[in-house]
């Protein structure tokens, strides 16, 4: 004999309130918190570079930088001039979990910062699954990969609010269709909001350099305000 | 791969709930997965089963509920089945869907001996 116990209840419950609590805590010091995914390879680093060095004047630019092995993209972040960056090596595992954004932001003054990038390892699956308590998830894919890519991963680009659309400067070079690659994108998700840029010519990076400082300024009142906690 | 580390967070729950309720090892887990969920159950299944052994729920199954996708179109109202990978509205053909159901990922029901 045997009875039923019922539980209803999310296997990922602890990551949800962990997320949550994330979420809270970068809003209570006023930081806006960008997740940003894509497949290795496609410029995330690159983009973080462009990224600190034009804003680092106006903002306080802090990143933690997922890996499976090493350490070189926090040190390229603080290179180029973020205010503080992190590595978190996950040592195989495919993707960061809340609990490692916990760990690595506990010694971090988050009322210092006013925009804090999750560089997620390089990876189209996994990450699509694990909110970070991030306030926007951004994909970014290259135009030396597959203008199909998003029919492929749908998961990750119906969850993301943002697209990136790298190396353009390279367009013409590859079979990669940009207008085909964003009408894929928009069959997923209408709603995405998307950037076209060269990180390696600078075209469009102005765009999407607004578009933080805008994001930035919108929780700047909650700097303000400080932190009753 | 990531259902290696959901199979972990099933089990460390399930370890979790014997303790908390004085339960005997459950013989059976109940899961419902969403097709939108981004898990894939066969992959959980394999998972779960290679980190059970020697352990107190080696003896336990997963029964998994597959929980097709359904979306209503936020043009026309209509309700239908989603197909991965692009919605498509059949009535109107809008790609403006909202998700209703599919995406969960819960433990259901645990069931132990008497």
């Amino acid at each position: 004999m045997s009875r039923t116990i019922k539980l209803d209840q999310p296997v990922l419950a602890e990551h949800l309130r962990r997320a949550d609590h994330l979420r809270r805590t970068f809003r209570r010091n006023g930081v806006a918190v960008l997740n940003l995914v894509s497949s290795p390879g496609a410029g995330k680093t690159t983009l973080l570079e462009r990224t600190i060095e034009a804003l680092s004047p106006r903002l306080a630019i802090a990143v933690i930088a997922g890996d499976v092995q090493t350490q070189i993209d926090a040190d390229r972040a603080r290179a180029a001039g973020a205010r503080w960056a992190g590595p978190v090596e996950t040592n195989g595992t495919c993707h960061l979990e809340p609990w490692m954004i916990e760990d690595r932001i506990a010694d971090l003054d988050l009322a210092a910062i006013d925009l804090l990038f999750i560089e997620n390892v390089g990876n189209l699956v996994c990450p699509a699954v694990y909110d970070l308590g991030e306030h926007h998830k951004a994909v970014m894919l290259s135009t030396v990969e597959g203008d199909d890519k998003p029919l492929k991963y749908p998961v990750m680009f119906r969850n993301a609010s943002t697209m990136i659309i790298n190396k353009t400067d390279l367009l013409g070079l590859t079979d990669f269709q940009i207008d085909r690659a964003e009408e894929n994108a928009r069959r997923i998700n209408p709603d995405l909001v998307i950037f076209k840029l060269s990180c390696k010519t600078g075209e469009g990076l102005t765009a999407w350099f607004d578009r933080l400082l805008e994001m930035a300024n919108s929780l700047l009142p909650h700097k303000t305000q400080g932190n009753p906690e | 791969m990531h259902e290696l580390a959901i199979a972990e967070n099933i089990f460390s729950t399930v370890l979790g709930e014997m303790e908390a309720r004085r339960l005997a090892a459950p013989v059976k887990i109940g899961l419902c997965i969403g097709s939108l969920s981004g898990v894939a159950p066969d992959a959980l299944s394999f998972s779960f089963d290679i980190i059970k052994a020697e352990t107190p729920l080696a003896e336990t199954r997963l029964d998994i509920e597959r929980r097709p996708a359904r979306g209503a179109c936020q043009q026309c109202g209509r309700r239908f089945d989603l197909e991965e990978p692009a919605f498509l509205c059949p009535n109107c053909g809008s790609h403006r869907i909202q998700v209703k159901d599919g995406r969960q990922l819960d433990i259901t029901y645990l069931e132990v001996p008497e």
